[in-house]
């Protein structure tokens, strides 16, 4: 699929998700006011804002894959996953208040994050290259959110608002790959202490380790390399649960310890 | 039609022998409430024994909290399997004998020593467990569409139709059931995950409620039987052709083809 829109409508489209963020009022689908909208054009829409940002002084700290398992991609009617890109101010801590005010529609869910300690430079990198540049696993949860109306989103809406990313919380514990098994390596995600969701790493294109292939060379057909000490989320082992002002989500990993994400209650001026 | 235990729990069998869907009992018999639907449930499974077969074990439905409190119970429900629902390894699912069968992944219980309720908890049931299994559990609704209310799928022996357990078996005392994954596959593509958590918070969990619920109705759990302790997933429906995998983190792996 190639370009439909002009530079000036993709300038366009950046400009109102931009102001989305700004004025925490999120913009009707993209692809009911700029028809045609097609993934390149998305994609293009995504580096202008990550354009602005970095400008900005945000920097960039790794990338997330999404759109990983059958359902959503059954949902979306799509047979690909998308990628966006992760800023370092978009890491919240373990088991820290985290403002809900700063998310549109925020929904949570489990993944089994990589941190590199090497660069992985597609074209042509293999499940080998990949096992060989994770310098560890470690447990996260990975905040969505939506820039676009009640999450009406299509395959370019959510390329153009950043493949849907929101924030991060990394667990405490790294954990090397050797002799790791994550296709079968299971999540009990828990919200305010009762079980929503229960998955497993195969969730992930069959393993978590497939999706950072796929990111490793679809980066790099476009010239991105994914840096050492980067981090990749490669990709949920649940379906999204809501998440509030308030609510307490944790999520128990086996071999991977477990990593929690606290929402501040909102205050009485909120 | 006069409706009573006996007629229904006829018409139901007649139904599986015929592979004829029909619409829910409980429209034409709207007295049949969930203790009468035990019954005729226990009267199915007396005819399947007066034709020869023999009961090895109990299966447990409906055991995710959620759907509980959605449909007004507290404990899953039960039914009961006898050596006609048994589907030999390498064996496919005989999909001329079946109506719309769908497969779910389960984790499946040997019990090592009687369990009798009430007073059960989930550490007493564990005790009782002699070994753990992955299993894959084919079912297949007697009614339409598999549109039913509770008492309707009851009588069903809910909706039991055939089942295979992996040749591995584990003592429970070292497994984190909570946290056993299971991924299911579908013709080499997953389809869904999910841990033993999704059952009752915990296989045994729902063993213990399930073996206190059968205490009120007179009957225990014997040793040497098996349980199947609830599907991990929705089930997938399955054609001619299809191979369906569950693939466990500690239990192995079983895999069924449909033919």
């Amino acid at each position: 699929m190639s370009a439909q829109l002009g530079p000036g409508e993709r300038a366009d489209a950046a400009r109102l998700l931009l102001k989305a963020y700004e004025t925490g009022v999120p913009v009707p689908p993209l692809t009911a006011t700029h028809p045609g909208l097609t993934v390149e054009d998305a994609y293009d829409v995504q580096l202008r804002q990550v354009a602005e940002w970095t400008a900005a002084g945000r920097k960039i700290a790794g990338h997330k894959v999404g759109l990983t398992s059958a359902a959503i991609q059954r949902q979306l009617g799509v047979d690909s996953p998308d990628y966006g890109h992760l800023f370092a101010d978009m890491f919240h801590l373990d088991s820290q208040p985290i403002p809900a005010g700063e998310f549109l529609s925020p929904r949570i869910e489990p993944e089994i994050a990589f941190v590199l300690r090497k660069p992985l430079t597609g074209p042509g990198v293999t499940v080998a290259h990949v096992l060989d540049a994770i310098a560890y696993a470690i447990a996260s949860l990975e905040i969505i959110d939506s820039r676009i109306e009640d999450w009406k989103i299509t395959l370019p809406d959510t390329i153009a608002d950043n493949a849907s990313s929101g924030g991060v919380v990394l667990g405490a514990t790294p954990v090397p790959l050797d002799g790791l098994d994550l296709r079968t390596c299971g999540v009990v995600l828990r919200r305010n202490g009762r079980i929503v969701q229960t998955g497993a790493g195969g969730a992930v294109l069959g393993s978590p380790v497939n999706a950072l292939v796929w990111l490793a060379n679809t980066v790099g057909a476009l010239g991105v390399t994914l840096e050492a000490g980067s981090v990749v989320l490669p990709g949920a082992l649940t379906a999204a649960v809501d998440v509030g002002p308030g609510d307490t989500v944790t999520a128990t990993f086996a071999h991977l310890g477990s990593v929690t994400a606290t929402f501040a209650a909102l205050s009485e001026e909120d | 039609m006069n409706w009573d235990i006996d007629t229904a729990a006829a018409v139901l069998l007649e139904a599986e022998r015929q592979r004829q869907d029909r619409g829910p009992l409980t429209d034409e018999w709207p007295e049949l409430d969930l203790g009468t639907a035990y019954r005729v449930q226990k009267r199915l499974i007396e005819k399947k024994v007066e034709a020869g077969e023999k009961v090895v074990g109990v299966k447990l439905g409906l055991t995710s909290r959620a759907k509980q409190e959605r449909m007004g119970i507290t404990s899953p429900l039960t039914a009961v399997l006898t050596d006609g629902y048994v589907l030999e390894a390498d064996v496919p699912i005989p999909l001329a004998e079946l109506i719309h069968p769908r497969v779910e992944p389960e984790i499946v219980f040997v019990m090592g020593k009687r369990l009798e309720g009430p007073g059960v908890t989930a550490a007493t049931a564990l005790d009782a467990v002699e070994s753990v299994h992955a299993g894959l559990e084919i079912i297949d609704s007697r009614y339409v569409d598999f549109k039913f209310t509770l008492p309707d799928v009851v009588a069903d022996n809910a909706s039991s139709a055939r089942f295979l357990v992996g040749g591995k078996a584990l003592s429970p005392k070292n497994l984190d059931l909570a946290l056993e994954a299971c991924v299911l596959t579908a013709n080499g593509t997953v389809v869904a995950t999910a841990t033993g958590a999704a059952v009752q918070g915990h296989p045994a969990e729902a063993l213990a409620l399930a073996a206190n619920a059968l205490a009120a109705r007179g009957e225990a759990i014997e040793a040497g039987q098996l349980v199947l302790t609830g599907g991990l997933t929705d089930a997938v429906f399955v054609h001619a052709g299809d191979q369906i995998g569950a693939e466990f983190t500690s239990l192995g792996s079983v895999f069924v083809t449909a033919a």
